[in-house]
């Protein structure tokens, strides 16, 4: 864990809603938040940007505490050095883009002139250099995100905050706006909280990640360690892995239901296994030899994967298993149909819960 | 396709509800002394008369929007308690009839009223039958639909603008007048229109409060209702005078709007 330019514990009671999270970020440091709709990604990010008041805990930017309840500290947004960029990006709709960067300078007592040259700077540095001129609505989404960062961006904030960057976009703009924010990301020399569903985003623009699920944080580590070893059914889907959690004994993991799933690696107590979806075979009928974990399964859904399909097999391992096509013809897949489910042992990963 | 009809038990009330909106004026178009209108028009009571009018429903104008986009600001963007009790006290010069504003108005601003008698013996100022009176009791019986357009513009902006504003380091202040305010310019333009159009009109309150003396407190609506008792074809210059003013005032304003919006 790093020392830190951001330090937070952020306790946001919102009716039967409560909000939990202790937030590190290091100066240069781009650390992204991840969870699932309503876990709190976006109250977070209001708390620390003072757009939501904080029921306890502390928010302290460098040397500066900016809120803590308790002490009866609080700065207003309009005075912390904290640049956000919202979902829909939020420009102001009667004001051109160079205007719009050129807002937050001319704020923080820039006059005129430098900041129109400042913001035609940002403009060039997002590649918009011709654009100055245009209202927000003469935008397409993709140049309206720039022009949101280069707003962000021009108040030189020590902490910046974005909320879904990328959500907004359609998916081959999203694709080179992500190359181009982490461009950016890597330029700004102050620490970024990045507020995502999509694992991909945090996975390519972020140093560090924090998972939170019902407003408190369930994992956090960086990239390989999260996806390797998932720690919630929430993070396991997002990287695309099974995951069980049991018992484990000799070389065992005894889940709840009773069935026991082989595994290679030395635990005890508490566990998680997890492997793969392509990991998973399937037969017709019941296969025979090596250490294998084998089951009867039923087929459910079945769904296009990249280049294969995806089968969700239920039964006492409730799991999802990756097909080729060719193989799922073969075996003449549809959902319904009883069919065998296997896993070597090797292919598994299990470790202390 | 098949071209719809819109049904009788519709189309006979819609239609009857036109002509009922539109016949009194072609009435007044009709019944206009064409022949003797320019000499008629250009009689020095007509004159000061409309002056009067214009500069008096602007003003009042100009003080609604002062007093009244912060009053709707307030409204719309600050819960308070009893914020449903004011909103409804806004609103009741628009049902009250406005000869009982303007007598109202009598009570507290005129010599013996509550504040006209301190403002008459502290700093000489008397408003009642004034221009001045004119003006308060105009602003009074107008406010209401600037300050209701002007919250409703504001319910309808994106307060989260606001917070964007907030982020990029604008106090409370300056978000209002660099974002809140440009937003829901329209709003308020309509506000200020309907606002105007009011304080043109307005009869009853001003008659009460100002009372009406030529060139100082008789407005267009007074002029015409006087004209009446004595000259018809005058009160028909008049009323003529006063559509196509106001008329042409919104008309010009309307268009402004749309081309630069």
């Amino acid at each position: 864990m790093t020392g830190g330019l951001l330090d937070a514990r952020l306790v946001v009671d919102r009716g039967a809603f409560r909000l939990d999270a202790h937030l590190r970020i290091a100066a240069g440091e781009v650390l992204a938040l991840l969870g699932p709709n309503g876990a709190g990604k976006t109250t977070a990010l209001r708390a620390l940007a003072g757009l939501e008041p904080l029921t306890a805990g502390h928010v302290t930017l460098g040397e500066r505490v900016l809120d803590r309840p308790d002490a009866r500290v609080w700065t207003p947004p309009e005075r912390r050095p904290i640049g956000v960029v919202f979902q829909d990006y939020l420009l102001f709709p009667h004001l051109s883009a160079l205007d719009n960067i050129a807002f937050g300078p001319r704020r923080h007592g820039v006059d005129r002139r430098r900041a129109r040259a400042e913001a035609g700077d940002w403009l060039a540095r997002v590649g918009l250099a011709e654009l100055g001129k245009r209202k927000p609505r003469q935008l397409s989404g993709g140049q309206a995100q720039r022009v949101a960062l280069a707003r962000a961006l021009a108040t030189h904030p020590e902490l910046l905050l974005l909320d879904e960057p990328l959500a907004a976009l359609d998916a081959r703009t999203r694709l080179d706006t992500r190359v181009e924010l982490q461009r950016h990301l890597a330029e700004h020399p102050g620490a970024t909280l990045l507020v995502t569903h999509d694992p991909l985003d945090a996975l390519v623009l972020a140093d560090r990640l924090v998972v939170i699920e019902d407003g408190a944080v369930v994992q956090e580590g960086d990239a390989a360690a999260v996806t390797a070893r998932p720690r919630t059914d929430y993070v396991a889907r997002l990287v695309g892995l099974n995951l069980y959690r049991g018992n484990a004994s000799d070389h065992g993991v005894r889940l709840a239901d009773g069935f026991t799933l082989a595994v290679t690696d030395r635990v005890s107590g508490e566990a998680f296994v997890a492997f793969r979806p392509s990991a998973v075979a399937i037969y017709s009928d019941r296969p025979a030899g090596s250490p294998r974990n084998v089951w009867a399964a039923t087929v459910g859904g079945i769904q296009r994967h990249g280049d294969n399909l995806r089968v969700v097999l239920h039964g006492p391992v409730e799991a999802a298993a990756d097909v080729t096509p060719p193989a799922a013809a073969e075996l003449g897949l549809r959902p319904g149909q009883q069919v065998w489910a296997a896993v070597k042992a090797t292919e598994t990963h299990a470790y202390p819960a | 396709m098949r071209r719809r009809r819109a049904p009788l038990a519709l189309a006979v009330p819609a239609v009857l509800g036109l002509l009922f909106l539109v016949l009194p004026l072609v009435g007044l178009l009709y019944r206009a002394p064409w022949s003797t209108l320019p000499e008629r028009l250009t009689e020095p009571g007509i004159l000061s008369a409309l002056r009067l009018s214009l500069l008096t429903a602007t003003i009042a104008t100009l003080v609604c929007l002062v007093l009244g986009v912060p009053l709707a600001w307030l409204l719309a963007r600050v819960s308070f308690p009893g914020r449903r009790l004011v909103r409804a006290l806004v609103t009741v010069p628009l049902v009250l009839p406005p000869v009982v504003g303007g007598v109202a108005l009598l009570l507290v601003f005129g010599r013996r009223g509550l504040i006209g008698e301190w403002l008459d013996s502290t700093f000489g100022i008397t408003l009642p039958f004034t221009t001045a009176g004119v003006v308060i009791a105009e602003a009074f019986v107008a406010m209401p639909f600037l300050i209701i357009a002007v919250e409703g513009a504001l319910r309808g902006a994106d307060a989260r603008y606001e917070e964007a504003a907030a982020t990029l380091g604008a106090g409370r202040w300056t978000t209002f007048t660099h974002v809140t305010l440009p937003l829901v310019a329209p709003g308020v333009a309509a506000g200020a229109v309907l606002c105007w159009a009011r304080a043109l009109g307005e009869f009853g309150a001003t008659i009460t409060f100002a009372g009406n003396f030529p060139g100082k407190t008789q407005t267009m609506p007074l002029a015409v209702y006087l004209a009446l008792e004595t000259d018809l074809e005058a009160a028909i210059v008049l009323s003529l005078l006063l559509l196509i003013v106001s008329v042409a005032i919104l008309a010009s304003l309307r268009d402004k709007w749309i081309s630069s919006a």
